[in-house]
């Protein structure tokens, strides 16, 4: 039988059991909302404009160089399966891969993108 | 095209942090302005804990004003008193009894040490390590017993009188201070394998919000906050009060004024306290603790400027007397409120997360800064 | 026959056998059986995830407070205050639910179920036992990275919805450190799975027969998943996302009630999974003394590793955000790579 049968009825079930538990807390909690209570926490001052602008945030290029890695990782996991049958052919390959992948992560470096600011 | 991005305009973010924030030591209110999560303008916002001390102190006597110095610096209570004290004494020029010297002396120490190890625990919690506060707290209960047995009180002691001390001190008390001192001295250098060696909270402190010599001058610093900047000030040695004189103590001074000097200035300082009640300790005689004072205090009329080293720095007071039972004029220098001004200057260019490792090294007690 | 010195998974196999014994006799179809298995153990899975949670939180408790110099919870239930955490299930479920008037309510609302659900999913392919496992993929391992990813999202959901600045920049802040740290993460496994030349759990663990890979030269693996595995699940030394001395309470500032307790429970069990799997992979799952049921010894093991987080948490200050990333890339990264080569190599000299 097909184990991700298993594994849909797993994300099922667990749905349903979040959806018990915040149905369950709809219906005993109590709800008495006000405007001072519904207000945007700011340290208990009056917050000055929204946090929705734009501003500059360094995260974007983690997350671009994250993209390119993390593909890449997922190449190696085939690579790593198969090494044994494979030996010293596999271990050359690597090499250059890593090789490639280590040459972009120092142009990320040399580039300053590592860079927190 | 991160050049292109970063001339693209951003918007700033102004954020509140405080008064209601866990990390504000009390209810300090910080206006930032950010680009990104760095800080572009810094306005610490003061006032919300202000009591109107000063005008209240020229309705009360000169006497019950010592109480109304304990709600100042409320865990340094001891070193307010010995300020409050230390005026009108000197108007009405009475001389204090040496027994009772020495017992403020002992007092104020324990105090700063008290104080030390606040910032010690707060300044871990500032940085992550929730740890140290508990073992910082189990030292300072200790030291509150012995105030406790010595005045009754374990924050607000209003033990100090204008020509002595309000009661002496009970049998248990000196052989409990040694117990202690004996005691605190290796929990020293635990806290030392604790945080002050960690190599993730020298990363995070040591070269972070440093203050030059210059600079730790023009914006007045005073205390531990000054003497980490190379300025080697401390008004036990400079102006000496009291029997200060008398004790060989060093003062413990730090190099690059970083939020590590800071950090360790304070440490060290809790040290030379150890030394400094020893040596009282030792000084101790039978004898008075109070000087012959008039029911009723009426300074002489005239002015006056005194100050101590209170554990956060130089505590003045500056009081104006008409000759009668209140005073004119009541002026507190609280050493709080003036490092903090430095703040502004500092922060600027700092990241969110090192303002809380500037804002708990400067070691501030809004009880003090608003008065 | 089931004796009682054999462990759960047997049991569990047993049962197994008597219900498809059971369906053969009266015809059930093959799906339907199969359903009713995998039901039956996704079931007891909610249960154990449910029991994992509350001795996690007691646990956490218990061990700040002895580290430092507390007792913790006490009067709760009587016995060394055992019922503190139910206690405050309750009382979660019975606070009052606050939307912020200017969020975003439908990803408000949402943020805590997408953080919640694939915390669940990680458990169904753990061996706790022989036979105790609720999918042996072939991609086991897979799974579960797979799924724990979806968590940045949710966080920087609840931290963008709630639009207020402390979740943003805590929410922002953990996007940040969690894909930077799944790198590391990811590659640590590499060398394991090399060694054994699969990706399934199973096969995985019957490699660590004899011995545990934590005594090989995947020691180094390891290390570097421990450290990674933290930042993963947001706990201090790497705990910025909710470092409350800066953002206050991080990305679940905003939020009250059950869904905030979503938040909270999913930060337990993915440290659970984390622990779970460092377990497996290099502690050799329920492998141990045969006088030990499988289980017991899978869960001992996953306690100690996550004991081992709770310490970490309670004596070490917060790192710095910079300093994090700089760890996370330039060192951790190029360490991971070399614990890549140095296995490839060690492999091909043992062949």
């Amino acid at each position: 039988m097909n184990d991700y049968l298993a594994v849909f009825i797993f994300i099922v079930m667990a749905l349903g059991f979040t959806a018990a538990g915040l149905i369950t807390a709809y219906l005993v909690r109590t709800s008495r909302p006000s405007l001072k209570k519904n207000e945007t926490y700011e340290c208990g001052e009056e917050p000055v404009g929204g946090a929705w602008i734009q501003f500059n945030m360094r995260y974007y290029v983690f997350a671009l160089l994250f993209v390119v890695f993390d593909v890449e990782a997922v190449f190696l996991f085939p690579w790593a399966v198969v090494f044994k049958s494979f030996g010293v052919s596999a271990l050359v390959e690597l090499l250059v891969f890593l090789g490639i992948l280590l040459a972009g992560l120092l142009y990320a470096w040399k580039k300053g993108s590592l860079q927190w600011e | 095209m991160i050049e292109q991005l970063k001339n693209s305009g951003f918007e700033e973010m102004t954020l509140n942090m405080g008064p209601q924030h866990p990390s504000t030591h009390g209810v300090l209110h910080l206006l930032l302005k950010m680009d990104g999560e760095v800080i572009t303008e810094a306005r610490p916002d003061i006032g919300y804990l202000h009591r109107g001390m000063e005008k209240i102190a020229e309705k009360r006597t000169w006497g019950a004003n010592i109480a109304l110095s304990d709600r100042w610096d409320y865990i340094a209570s001891m070193s307010n008193n010995f300020a409050a004290v230390l005026g009108p004494e000197k108007l009405m020029s009475i001389t204090v009894p040496k027994r009772a010297e020495y017992i403020r002396v002992i007092m104020a120490e324990l105090n700063r040490i008290a104080s030390h190890l606040i910032f010690f625990g707060t300044y871990g919690i500032d940085i992550g390590a929730f740890t140290p506060f508990f073992y910082a707290f189990r030292e300072r209960e200790k030291i509150l017993d012995l105030y406790e047995s010595v005045c009754g009180a374990r924050l607000t002691y209003n033990y100090f009188r204008i020509g002595g001390v309000s009661a002496d001190l009970p049998e248990e008390f000196i052989p409990g201070v040694k117990a202690f001192i004996n005691y605190f001295r290796p929990k020293l250098k635990e806290y030392d394998t604790l945080l002050s060696t960690n190599p993730i909270f020298m990363d995070r402190t040591v070269g972070v919000g440093a203050i030059t010599k210059e600079e730790a001058i023009d914006w007045a610093l005073s205390g531990p906050n000054i003497r980490a900047s190379g300025v080697n000030f401390d008004l036990r040695k400079d102006d000496p009060y009291s029997v200060y004189s008398e004790f060989d103590f060093n003062i413990p001074t730090g190099k690059n004024g970083d939020c590590w000097d800071r950090y360790m200035v304070r440490m060290n300082e809790m040290k030379e306290s150890a030394r400094i009640v020893e040596q009282a300790l030792e000084k101790l005689e039978p004898g008075d603790i109070m000087a012959k004072v008039a029911k009723v205090i009426r300074p002489p009329a005239g002015e006056i400027y005194t100050h101590v080293e209170a554990p956060k720095g130089e505590l003045g007071v500056y009081c104006i007397s008409d000759g009668s039972t209140m005073p004119y004029r009541y002026k507190v220098r609280g050493p709080s409120f003036v490092n903090l001004a430095i703040l502004q200057k500092m922060l600027k260019g700092l990241r969110i997360a090192d303002v809380v490792a500037v804002l708990g090294s400067i070691d501030i007690v809004l009880g003090e800064v608003d008065r | 026959m089931i004796y009682a010195s054999q462990s759960l998974g047997d049991l569990w196999n047993w049962l197994l056998q008597q219900f498809a014994e059971l369906c053969g006799s009266l015809g059930i179809p093959e799906v339907i059986r199969y359903m009713v298995e995998k039901g039956a153990y996704a079931v007891g899975l909610l249960v154990f995830i449910s029991l994992t949670a509350l001795v996690m939180i007691y646990m956490e408790r218990k061990v700040s407070a002895h580290m430092q110099l507390r007792y913790g919870p006490m009067w709760t239930g009587g016995w060394h205050g055992w019922s503190q955490t139910i206690a405050d299930m309750i009382k979660l479920l019975l606070k009052e639910d606050i939307i912020p008037d200017k969020a975003d309510r439908w990803v408000h609302r949402i943020a805590p179920i997408v953080i919640f659900v694939p915390s669940l999913i990680g458990f169904l392919v753990i061996p706790f036992d022989k036979y105790l496992i609720g999918a042996d993929l072939n991609v086991g391992i897979l799974l579960v990275f797979g799924f724990s990813s979806i968590a940045v999202l949710s966080i920087f959901m609840g931290g963008w919805a709630s639009n207020n600045k402390y979740t943003l920049l805590g929410g922002l802040r953990s996007a940040a450190q969690m894909i930077s740290y799944e790198l590391p993460l990811v590659l640590s496994v590499l060398g394991v799975i090399m060694t054994v030349g699969s990706l399934k759990m199973s096969d995985i663990v019957m490699a660590q027969k004899d011995v545990w890979f934590l005594f090989t030269p995947n020691l180094l693996g390891f290390i570097i998943y421990i450290i990674a595995g933290t930042a993963e699940v947001n706990r201090t030394p790497f705990d910025l996302p909710e470092a409350e001395s800066e953002l206050v309470s991080g990305y679940n500032t905003e939020y009250s009630g059950l869904k905030y307790g979503f938040f909270m429970l999913s930060e337990f069990t993915n440290t659970f999974i984390i622990s779970a799997i460092a377990a497996t992979f290099f502690m050799g799952g329920w492998n141990g003394p045969s006088w030990l049921p499988g289980i017991v010894s899978f869960l001992a093991k996953t306690y100690l590793i996550v004991f081992l987080l709770m310490w970490f948490r309670w004596t070490f200050p917060r790192l710095r955000v910079d300093r994090l990333m700089d760890f996370g890339w330039k060192f951790l990264l190029p360490l991971s790579f070399f614990n890549i080569l140095m296995i490839a190599v060690w492999v091909l000299v043992k062949k």
